[in-house]
């Protein structure tokens, strides 16, 4: 019955966050309490609508093909009624992915939540933050179960704005100030491309309604050609590309760590980043038709992967680590799209975004606790700080695909669709990734949480409040996967694109092999960062290896390729433009002005006010006139005596 | 038509009149001597228009023209009296203009009377006797309307002319 | 045989309107200019009542149109004295090519 209801009123779920924005701006700003417990319950309660949601569609086979479409009313209506007319519905779409979806963006924000009661604690923006958080999971919420691609952009923006408050969040902060522009300017500029993807899609197709989308692009051919549909999917796809943190826009992401942790933990590890898979997966009959738009998808995921991982590797900063960490699974996450296994894609979305808030909200702990973000100043907090410690040690355990975590199972499923598919290259990235993804993992565990004390280091042991959700992410993190396993199959009855999975069959050689890569990975670390208390081979490598170092300590220079490319290209152009504004387009303007106030000057000569001289000028018009017609004319008498006669 | 040899005389006589008067308007130096010149053409115009078989016409032309309107146009002359009378009555800076445009008109005007054939349309119907009692009757049945026009213009550019030319109050403010 | 046509008339009122044409183009008296008006719409007096008797004889509308000519110049000569002689009240001048209050 509740089920029933929850299913019915899916669009509860953002909009009780919505609800509590209103509030906390409007009412309760002056009381960090109230403001506190008002938006921890009601995103609590939202969660608790999702998850009924989620129970009714999982108990629910047919939905997985015919999703429940809600429209509720018609937003716009453009062009001639009846005849070419669009029509925008504000609906809700609810089907196993979204429901998936729905349910973990709640259930993680809910405890991200409760977390940042902790956290942010004597910050003089509590009560912001909390009204931004909120307003940020109705966003988020929104896109997840939007039945159209209008609404749908809309919310995007909606958390791409909320990712630029909270990213900016300590505004004191110049760093966090540049970052929060970073990010923003980054994502608009991609965003420009899906806003063409969309406007091409209405233009050619006439809906924005993912259902009817669906069932027109699965005979595109009456509507367009396959060049044209190709490059709508490569449009599209450049949105994604920003908001999900994929080679080569993902340099807002790293830089984003400036804002709170708990915002680092919800927005840019767990839920707003993976709105670009989530996209493309939503989108996913628009990729399917265009092979083209799918090897694109694969490879941009699969690169992303191994270029983020090998960033990852010789970072000091633990939230640092942590978003290269983000967007080396986004790459798994994108790369899985475009093998085209949905299952395995949403799969990794939803174990990932239990161990990566998890190692997050664990970071911010950290953080919190011995005030240095550096992982070398850290070390031996293990024994001060237990939970936050253990709970980090599942999260690396999970991202690095040790069984029975969570990790293990959704990228298994990831390196065997792509294996499947035939993409034996992007299968040995893949499975080289998860190698360097165990590596550099356990270096941040060994040298921030293992080896010796740091003597100026006095942490403790965080408030209930933040050690609860890490507790319940951390159990998420485990049993998270149980889901998947090969044998059960669970996920792929939910979550597929075209035919269900394959069931039982599994993949015992794949699965060794990550497993042998994952632990090499560990000991590898093991050996270089913990045995080694005085890091010797860990310099001597560095030493030996001093380009590799330094290419990949700086990120591949790509933020400074942008700079050179910003300084060069786009300011010459804008110079250029400039200099263009200035001599033709002003010339132009400027000569029209001039030359109308010349001829003024030229023409008020004439006007001289005496009225014999304009006599004159009438009696030579006149006299024009009369030539013209007398001597012109049939004849002379006509125009004389015509009157009379 | 035949037309008798007094009337071709008198009509060249008087022609000479006019024409000879209308060139002493424009070219004396003393606007008074002006109108004393279009005192005389206005006359010697009423007996043209006795060549044309018009005498109500030239009984008006007599009494509005030569008297009214040149008795008026004096008394306007007197009311804006200057100094120098003599030097009252003397070209502007765009006389040579001037009589170009008029030059061109002139000789447009004369091809194009030369030109028209007027022989076409000539009527040699001559004129009825009593043509005072026609204009009577048709200014006061075909053409009243006009008429009344004509009464009510006349009436206004009184009224009008009184306003404008009105004495100024000593305290007025113009 | 001399006879007197249409055409003489109207070469006679081509002549005279033409110096009253240049009277009002060429004088720098106000009053002038008025006067010579008169002279046009004499001339175009004489051409009316010319084709009334050479044309339409019968029905008189030549002279008839002519009365109103008469009238409407009447009226005319008043109106303008009557703004000249309010200009010079106003010690404004009375030379036409003093006067350009048409100008911008």
């Amino acid at each position: 019955m509740l089920v029933e209801f929850a299913m019915h009123h899916a669009w509860l779920v953002p909009l009780i966050p919505a609800l509590s924005f209103l509030i906390i701006v409007f009412l309760t700003r002056p009381f960090e309490k109230l403001t506190a417990f008002l938006s921890v319950s009601f995103m609590a309660i939202s969660c608790f609508f999702a998850s009924l949601a989620a129970y009714g569609v999982f108990n629910n086979h047919e939905l997985a093909e015919h999703p429940l479409v809600y429209n509720f009313f018609n937003w716009l209506s453009i062009g001639i009624p009846g005849a070419n007319e669009l029509q925008i519905n504000l609906g809700v779409q609810l089907d196993p992915t979204s429901a998936m979806m729905l349910f973990m963006v709640s259930f993680v924000a809910t405890f991200i939540q409760l977390y940042s009661v902790g956290y942010m604690k004597g910050d003089p923006g509590f009560s912001t933050f909390f009204s931004y958080v909120s307003l940020f999971a109705a966003s988020m919420l929104l896109l997840v179960i939007s039945s159209n691609l209008l609404e749908m952009f809309v919310a995007w923006e909606g958390v791409g704005l909320c990712s630029y408050l909270l990213i900016g969040f300590y505004s004191h902060k110049i760093s966090a100030r540049e970052a929060a522009k970073k990010a923003f300017v980054t994502c608009r500029v991609a965003d420009f491309g899906l806003l063409l993807g969309i406007l091409g899609l209405v233009i050619t197709f006439g809906t924005l309604d993912i259902m009817e989308l669906n069932d027109k692009i699965n005979n595109f051919k009456e509507y367009t050609s396959y060049g044209t549909l190709t490059l709508l999917a490569v449009l599209v796809f450049i949105g994604p590309i920003a908001k999900s943190g994929q080679f080569p826009l993902h340099v807002w992401l790293p830089d984003a760590m400036e804002g709170p942790t708990p915002v680092s933990a919800l927005i840019h590890a767990a839920t707003m980043v993976v709105a670009g898979v989530y996209l493309v997966a939503r989108m996913m009959f628009l990729f399917d038709a265009v092979p083209a738009a799918m090897n694109m998808v694969a490879i941009t995921g699969g690169f992303t992967a191994l270029f983020a991982a090998l960033i990852a590797i010789t970072q000091t900063e633990i939230k640092r680590i942590l978003a290269y960490s983000t967007v080396s699974q986004l790459g798994y996450m994108m790369l899985a799209l475009g093998v085209g296994s949905l299952t395995a894609s949403m799969f990794h979305m939803w174990t990932h975004a239990f161990f990566k808030a998890l190692m997050f909200l664990a970071a911010g702990s950290v953080i919190h606790a011995v005030h240095t973000p550096n992982v070398w100043k850290m070390g031996g907090i293990v024994k001060k700080m237990p939970v936050t410690s253990w709970t980090f040690v599942v999260g690396g355990l999970a991202i690095s695909g040790i069984p029975p975590f969570a990790g293990f199972w959704s990228k298994d499923e990831i390196l065997v669709a792509t294996m499947n598919s035939g993409h034996y290259v992007l299968y040995a990235m893949g499975a080289f990734t998860a190698f360097l993804t165990a590596f550099y993992m356990w270096r941040l565990i060994f040298l921030a949480f293992y080896g010796k004390e740091k003597p100026e280091n006095h942490p403790h042991e965080s408030p209930w409040t933040m050690c609860v959700p890490l507790v319940v992410l951390a159990v998420g993190a485990t049993v998270g996967g149980f889901f998947g396993m090969p044998w059960n199959n669970m996920w792929a009855h939910w979550i597929f694109f075209g035919e269900p999975h394959h069931a039982g069959h599994v993949a015992w050689g794949a699965m060794i092999s990550s497993v042998a890569l994952a632990v090499a990975g560990i000991y590898l670390a093991y050996r270089l960062y913990l045995k080694d208390t005085e890091k010797v081979k860990a310099r001597q490598l560095a030493e030996k290896y001093q380009f590799w170092y330094q290419l990949s300590f700086n990120k591949f220079y790509i933020d400074e390729i942008f700079l050179w490319f910003n300084h060069t290209v786009v300011d010459g152009s804008a110079k250029l433009m400039y200099l263009f504004d200035i001599y033709v387009v002003d010339g132009i303007v400027n000569g029209l002005g001039g030359f109308a106030r010349l001829t003024g000057d030229g023409l008020r000569v004439l006007q001289t006010g005496s009225m014999q001289n304009y006599a004159l000028v009438f009696f030579l018009g006149v006299l024009a006139v009369t030539i013209l017609m007398a001597f012109t004319g049939p004849s002379a008498a006509g125009l004389v005596l015509g009157g009379v006669m | 038509m035949e037309t008798c040899i007094y009337n071709v005389i008198a009509f060249y006589m008087l022609a000479a009149v006019i024409l000879g008067s209308a060139v002493m308007i424009v070219a004396v130096r003393n606007i008074v001597h002006s109108v004393l010149f279009l005192a005389a053409c206005f006359i010697s115009m009423a007996g043209i228009y006795l060549l044309l078989d018009a005498v109500y016409l030239a009984i008006i032309q007599v009494l509005i023209y030569a008297g009214a309107v040149c008795i008026m146009i004096i008394f306007g002359i007197m009311l804006i009296r200057r100094a120098d009378m003599k030097e009252s009555n003397l070209f502007n800076k765009q006389t040579k203009l001037a009589a170009g445009v008029v030059a061109m008109t002139l000789a447009v005007y004369g091809i194009l009377a030369g030109k028209t054939a007027w022989t076409d349309v000539t009527s040699n119907v001559p004129v009825p006797a009593d043509s005072l009692d026609k204009i009577g009757g048709l200014l006061l049945s075909q053409y009243v309307i006009p008429f009344e026009v004509a009464a009510l213009l006349l009436t206004v550019a009184l009224i009008g002319a009184i306003m404008l030319a009105r004495e100024v109050k000593a305290d007025g403010d113009n | 045989m001399v006879t007197i046509s249409l055409t003489h008339y109207v070469m006679l009122s081509a002549i005279l309107f033409s110096i009253g044409l240049f009277g009002v183009l060429a004088k720098k008296n106000a009053v002038s200019v008025l006067i010579c008006i008169e002279l046009m719409l004499n001339a175009v007096n004489i051409n009316f009542i010319a084709f009334s008797k050479y044309i339409t004889p019968a029905d008189f509308m030549g002279q008839i149109f002519a009365i109103f000519v008469i009238t409407v110049a009447a009226a005319e000569v008043g109106v303008g004295l009557a703004i000249i002689i309010a200009i010079y009240r106003n010690n404004l001048p009375v030379d036409l090519d003093e006067i350009d209050w048409l100008k911008w």
